[in-house]
């Protein structure tokens, strides 16, 4: 391939209409560019009309745009792939991402990123309840609220939350890190407000630049772990 | 005063409050904690022992034991897969994690099933090279914790198990005391070193059934729907789960009955949840026959198989399968008179050793210390493995022959009959020279 036809790949956007393909068709064609594979870089999705698994279990330096709203698990299990969902997000998208980039322009429903082990999720709107569950390395940047229970079981990565946290945020939390900048209606167990410091400030900072969220890290409050429940104490029952 | 054993009616233990449970209400009042354990139920249950086969005789014609075929193999996942499991004996390793037990035991579990040509599964904790490595055939574990759980290893896999739940503990996580916690299990499971990692009991991303379909058909994706999706419930309300799991477009049950083993759970949660293998398995088959999906949806069980004898009677009810895994401990060594000394040195004995849990075991099975699982040689371990699983299937054979049957799934409940009267009704055979079906009536 010469250079020219390269580039001409490379700057052109495969557009699938999912009105008229099968949702695994898309799937296995976005697959098959696993392990560096020719073909195209760039791919608009149309008509998602809230379907779930769209871009799930991608595995290559592409950018998916999908022009709608998507249902559960919407680039589940991402690595490497940047997805923009231009619209909403059902349950679990971004579920078990390992890398790469998920963006949803509106808001995403429950268990956003849960279990996410790396990447970046961002969520422009609000995020319901369990975001950043069990989480294992991931980052997420919601520019909205997130529900109850959020950052449950969270064991590494960071949850940066601009609006409000619901109740029991961060309950059972291992050693991820939350910031929040507005209300937090409750901690979960074991989940303790932490001093703000300039090492958090600076990564806070990248956080919000890497997501395009303005917001100054300043106006953010820090949670984590007590580590008192790390192993069962007896005396810590009434915690449970 | 010690017991005379010329007059021992003169003392008289109590049946309520015999030694047992004398030791345990004194334990508890010394530790103020509950009890945890590994193994499974060590309480009597009803089981497979009280059913015996009708042998062929006038109206029924055997097989010749070493000279007409009696076929063992399985295929799991026809339904929906592109590449269903073709098993060569009805026999599957259960799923443990990495973590629970040491990496050469891993590796031996899959030595010896590949040499056999049948599965072994995963656990909590992910997979590991080892395991991959040496298992023709290996079932990816799904679990709430999705410790481990990644892409790369989802797609290596051959099959995917969606654990719902254990026989051992329905309703309840996994547990891994902070001592078994190594530095390499620590990073497989992204936590720090040490701490007691009780893993979640439901999964972060979905709720209910038909969440559960929404699941599998991401799985399905992920996998461009080439790999078998499993579905492993703990039994409880196993003909509802069951039903419920296959119109969430499950391509296999797994189902452990309540005498399951695991590594740690607490001992009331092990005796006193869940039901018994027996009449979990008919329940499971009613639920399968009344969808019309019995042996479409093929069904694999475990919970308690020790012999031949149980694989045939699992399967005679109406399994496809069916998986060990505290069998496959001893089978490696696990409880083994050669440890005695050891044993007697953490306060137990061959033959009562259940500390799974603490990491101390003299077998290297069980544990996560180098120096103790060192001790444990996986080729020796993967060819005691094999034998066993060999021997499990010749047994079945035997049974499967003397009831005429050319191929062991061609087992029937009318093959059996029931020793006692709860066996009776739970299983849904008759009582041994009666017509007597307890409960024939209906599930509910």
């Amino acid at each position: 391939m010469t250079e020219t036809a390269q580039a001409a790949e490379t700057a052109a956007v495969e557009v699938v209409n999912l009105a008229a393909t099968p949702l695994r068709d898309l799937n296995h064609r976005l697959h098959e560019l696993a392990g560096g594979a020719r073909g195209p870089r760039r791919w608009r999705i149309e008509n998602p009309n809230g379907a779930h698994a769209v871009a799930c279990g991608l595995d290559a330096d592409v950018e998916v745009e999908i022009q709608g709203h998507v249902g559960y698990y919407c680039a589940g299990m991402n690595k490497r792939a940047t997805v923009r969902v231009h619209g909403n997000a059902g349950t679990g998208v971004a579920e078990n991402m390992m890398s790469g980039t998920v963006v949803v322009d509106g808001n995403a429903s429950q268990s956003a990123g849960a279990s996410g082990h790396g990447g970046l999720l961002v969520v422009h709107g609000d995020a319901a309840a369990r975001c950043g569950i069990s989480m294992k390395g991931i980052d997420i940047v919601v520019e909205g609220s997130v529900g109850h229970l959020s950052a449950f079981m969270a064991q590494t990565g960071r949850l940066v939350v601009c609006g409000d946290a619901g109740e029991a945020l961060g309950d059972s939390v291992y050693e991820a890190r939350i910031y929040v900048r507005g209300t937090v209606a409750g901690l979960g167990a074991d989940c303790i407000e932490k001093e703000l410091e300039e090492e958090h400030r600076t990564e806070l900072s990248d956080l919000l630049e890497r997501a395009r969220v303005d917001a100054d890290p300043a106006d953010f409050r820090r949670y984590g772990s007590a580590r008192q429940l790390y192993n069962f104490k007896v005396d810590n029952a009434g915690a449970y | 005063m010690a017991v005379d054993a010329e007059r021992p009616w003169d003392l008289r233990e109590s049946y309520l409050f015999d030694r047992t449970v004398i030791a345990e209400i004194q334990r508890a009042a010394r530790e103020g904690i509950y009890d945890i354990r590994g193994f499974g139920a060590k309480r009597r249950l009803p089981h497979f022992d009280d059913l015996l086969f009708l042998g062929a005789s006038v109206s029924r014609y055997p097989l010749e034991g070493y000279r007409e075929r009696c076929d063992t193999d399985v295929v799991l996942g026809t339904r929906f897969a592109k590449k269903p499991l073709h098993l060569k004996v009805p026999v599957t390793i259960a799923g443990m994690s990495f973590g629970a037990l040491s990496a050469p035991a891993k590796e031996a579990l899959s030595r010896g099933a590949s040499e056999v040509g049948t599965s072994t599964t995963t656990g909590d904790g992910g997979m590991t090279p080892e395991e991959r490595e040496h298992s023709e055939i290996l079932v990816y574990q799904v679990l709430p914790s999705r410790y481990g759980m990644n892409p790369d290893d989802l797609r290596k896999a051959d099959a995917v198990e969606v654990v719902v739940g254990q026989g051992a503990k329905p309703g309840g996580g996994g547990m891994l005391l902070g001592h078994k916690i190594s530095d390499r299990v620590a990073e497989m499971r992204d936590l720090p070193k040490g701490i007691d990692q009780r893993s979640a009991c439901r999964h972060p991303d979905w709720t209910g059934p038909d969440d559960l379909e929404i699941k599998i058909g991401e799985l399905r994706e992920l996998t461009d729907w080439e790999k078998p999706v499993f579905v492993k419930i703990g039994a409880t309300r196993t003909y509802y789960d069951v039903q419920l799991a296959v119109k969430a477009g499950a391509d296999v049950i797994v189902l452990d009955g309540m005498q399951g083993g695991t590594a740690a759970t607490q001992d009331v949660f092990i005796e006193h949840v869940g039901i018994p293998t027996m009449p979990a398995v008919r329940l499971a088959v009613d639920a399968l026959q009344e969808l019309d999906m019995h042996r479409e949806v093929q069904l694999v069980v475990s919970g308690g198989i020790r012999s031949g004898a149980d694989v045939a009677k699992a399967l005679a009810l109406g399994a496809d399968a069916a998986s060990i895994g505290t069998a496959a401990l001893i089978a490696m060594g696990d409880n083994s008179p050669e440890h005695e000394e050891a044993y007697r040195q953490i306060g137990s004995s061959a033959g009562f050793y259940d500390d799974w849990q603490a990491g101390l075991d003299p077998a290297g099975i069980s544990t996560q210390d180098d120096e103790l699982a060192a001790r444990f040689d996986p080729v020796l371990g993967g060819r005691r493995i094999a034998n066993y699983l060999r021997v499990l299937t010749l047994e079945t054979q035997t049974l499967a022959r003397a009831c005429g049957k050319s191929h062991v799934h061609n087992l029937e409940p009318e093959d059996l009959v029931a020793l006692t009267v709860e066996a009776a009704a739970m299983a849904r055979v008759p009582l041994a020279g009666t017509d007597w079906i307890p409960g024939a009536s209906g599930h509910a």
